[in-house]
């Protein structure tokens, strides 16, 4: 049965279903709907809210939850995952899972409370101190949200490694239709690394100070085979009219969804443009752009911010192929018919481009 | 022949790292006579903190976690929360505790989190060198106070327990010390409670310890013992300064 909700109400839902049995917040705006839903859903499922009195403070109570077993999470925006970046590089170092979510606000600094995708780079380069990587799930809707929150939990235990789900503030106040039909709870697996108390086993210790520089550079090795190993399985996008595209745009989340909007209209004017959505961040669909730079040349990033997928982009198309950017940082929402007109410019003159 | 005194069985075979003189040994040794004793070696878990007190996971043979500097009380609240019937005691030095974890430990002990800190305070940063910390006393040269602690420019020393004791969810605070023997042994009592208190689930228990740091007071082990009983103590008062019915 589907259900009107928002955003930020359906990724707790959804949490809690998918056998999050910990939430750990401190409010801040665009995501304050979350913790508020999470105050009453998660004690009434038997679990364990804490409003938090930092954001630091709620990420090592993550990180303790985690350590003890639990699926756990936290939320917050912009300002906040920044505090919440120590915590991050901890649980990535200790290898312990655990589910961020991030509805992006305008920024730097203390921004705005406007939707934004200006945290990219942040999330998709680990964000805190150390060499080290978070997968980053990018949703485009409410029902996206739904279906991405219980494979954050997944990835995060099958890796052990953070999860960041990097919304906006536009998917978390935004309401849709959703369905929570298909979340299965999680089967009780026997994890090996947790704190129970030493009770018929050895002692464990959970830890990321390693004195010795070649423990340590093992450690990091280590770490970077699992991030190539996540590399390898776990990339994941949406391919849109692609096939017989002569432009191809590449945006994710809410900028894909606005994009799609003038993609329909570019169409109904005989304008062959398709769409490369990610959907995880990191991992980066590299291939998927690398094949099709084989056949179409014209690639056209557009984001919510002042150009930080586009990064990305350049790195997989490795100087092949043209990328056209548009960007809108600052909270603004640019609407379809704004992006109609922008890239609708761009696919004419590549037309005159061609005939000359 | 017969034995009197022995490694206790929750301390690995292991040399700590600690300086000659330095309190951290005669406090971890405590600790683990009390795991012994009260039996809680499979039920215990140790967060570990940033500073001289980080190795305890080399030491104790129980489930240690180590955290971030100054995150102990938070780490602890995921774990109790997750863990109500195992015992989690947070092992912090008193920059962790009082500087960087203020707000951690602050609120942890306002939630009356039924955890239990043991709070060594030598009024100093030991492992980063003998830097001033919130505990140091006034007049106190460090390397960060070269001309002593001045309070109109680096503020006052910190009383952590009298601080925590104003919160209605704290329900056992109690300042002793390692400087001689009697101290020690309550010391060992004061432990004892602490763990019983979580165990009762009466609120947030926490130990404060005063420490001798020979190395970074620049004091023979001696001397360093004579200045806690002498000067730290008068600013730290020992003694219990919070119990609720246990």
């Amino acid at each position: 049965m589907k259900k009107l909700m928002s955003g930020n109400a359906a990724a707790g839902e959804a949490a809690v279903l998918a056998g999050c049995t910990c939430y750990f917040g401190y409010p801040i705006t665009p995501q304050n709907e979350l913790t508020e839903y999470m105050a009453k859903r998660v004690p009434e499922a038997g679990g364990v809210f804490i409003q938090s009195e930092s954001e630091i403070a709620a990420i090592n109570m993550v990180l303790g939850a985690s350590v003890a077993g639990a699926r756990a999470m936290t939320s917050s925006s912009g300002p906040g995952i920044s505090l919440k970046q120590e915590g991050i590089s901890y649980l990535a170092a200790d290898e312990l899972p655990a589910v961020i979510l991030n509805m992006v606000r305008g920024g730097p600094g203390m921004g705005n409370i406007s939707p934004a995708q200006s945290d990219y780079l942040q999330a998709t380069r680990g964000g805190g101190h150390g060499d080290y990587r978070t997968i980053v799930l990018a949703p485009s809707s409410v029902q996206e949200i739904a279906d991405l929150m219980p494979l954050a939990f997944d990835l995060a235990e099958k890796y052990r490694n953070p999860v960041v789900v990097l919304g906006d503030g536009m998917l978390g106040q935004m309401m849709e239709p959703v369905e929570f039909d298909h979340i299965k709870k999680p089967e009780p697996v026997a994890k090996d690394y947790i704190l129970t108390g030493a009770k018929g086993r050895p002692s464990r210790m959970v830890r990321s100070l390693i004195f010795d520089v070649k423990e340590q550079e093992e450690h990091n090795w280590k770490l970077a085979r699992k991030f190539q190993r996540i590399e390898q399985n776990e990339v994941r996008y949406e391919t849109h009219l692609v096939d017989d595209a002569e432009l191809v745009v590449i945006a994710y989340g809410t900028a894909a969804r606005i994009a799609k909007g003038a993609i329909a209209r570019l169409r109904q004017e005989g304008l062959k443009v398709g769409m490369i959505r990610p959907i995880t961040l990191w991992p980066f669909p590299t291939k998927i752009i690398q094949e099709t730079s084989k056949t179409i040349h014209d690639f056209f990033v557009f984001e919510m911010s002042a150009g930080q997928l586009v990064e990305d982009v350049k790195l997989s198309l490795e100087g092949k192929g043209r990328v056209h950017f548009y960007g809108r940082p600052g909270g603004v929402i640019p609407t379809p018919v704004e992006l109609f007109r922008i890239i609708s410019r761009h696919c004419y003159q590549i037309q005159r481009v061609k005939k000359s | 022949m017969k034995k009197v005194y022995s490694r206790p069985k929750s301390l690995k075979p292991a040399h700590f790292h600690y300086c000659p003189g330095c309190g951290h040994s005669i406090v971890n040794r405590l600790i683990a006579e009390v795991i012994d004793e009260m039996n809680l070696g499979d039920k215990i878990i140790c967060v570990a903190p940033a500073g001289c007190g980080m190795l305890i996971y080399n030491y104790f043979d129980v489930d240690c976690l180590e955290s971030a500097h100054g995150r102990g009380a938070a780490v602890a609240t995921g774990i109790k929360r997750v863990r109500p019937d195992n015992l989690v005691v947070s092992y912090q030095g008193d920059g962790d505790l009082a500087a960087i974890g203020t707000a951690e430990s602050f609120h942890a002990a306002n939630r009356g989190e039924n955890i239990t800190i043991i709070f060594v305070n030598n009024g100093v940063y030991g492992m980063t060198g003998g830097q001033m910390a919130p505990t140091t006393i006034l007049d106190q040269v460090t390397t960060t106070t070269p001309v002593g602690r001045i309070s109109e420019k680096a503020g006052h020393p910190v009383r952590m327990c009298e601080v925590l004791a104003v919160l209605d969810g704290t329900s056992y605070l109690e300042r002793v010390a390692v400087h001689k023997p009697a101290a020690i042994v309550a010391t060992k009592k004061a432990l004892v409670k602490a763990f019983q208190h979580q165990m009762n689930k009466t609120g947030f228990s926490m130990v404060e310890i005063l420490s001798p740091c020979p190395t970074n007071w620049k004091m023979d082990p001696l001397q360093a013992c004579k200045w806690v009983e002498d000067v730290m103590s008068k600013q730290f008062p020992i003694g219990l300064v919070k119990e609720v019915q246990c």
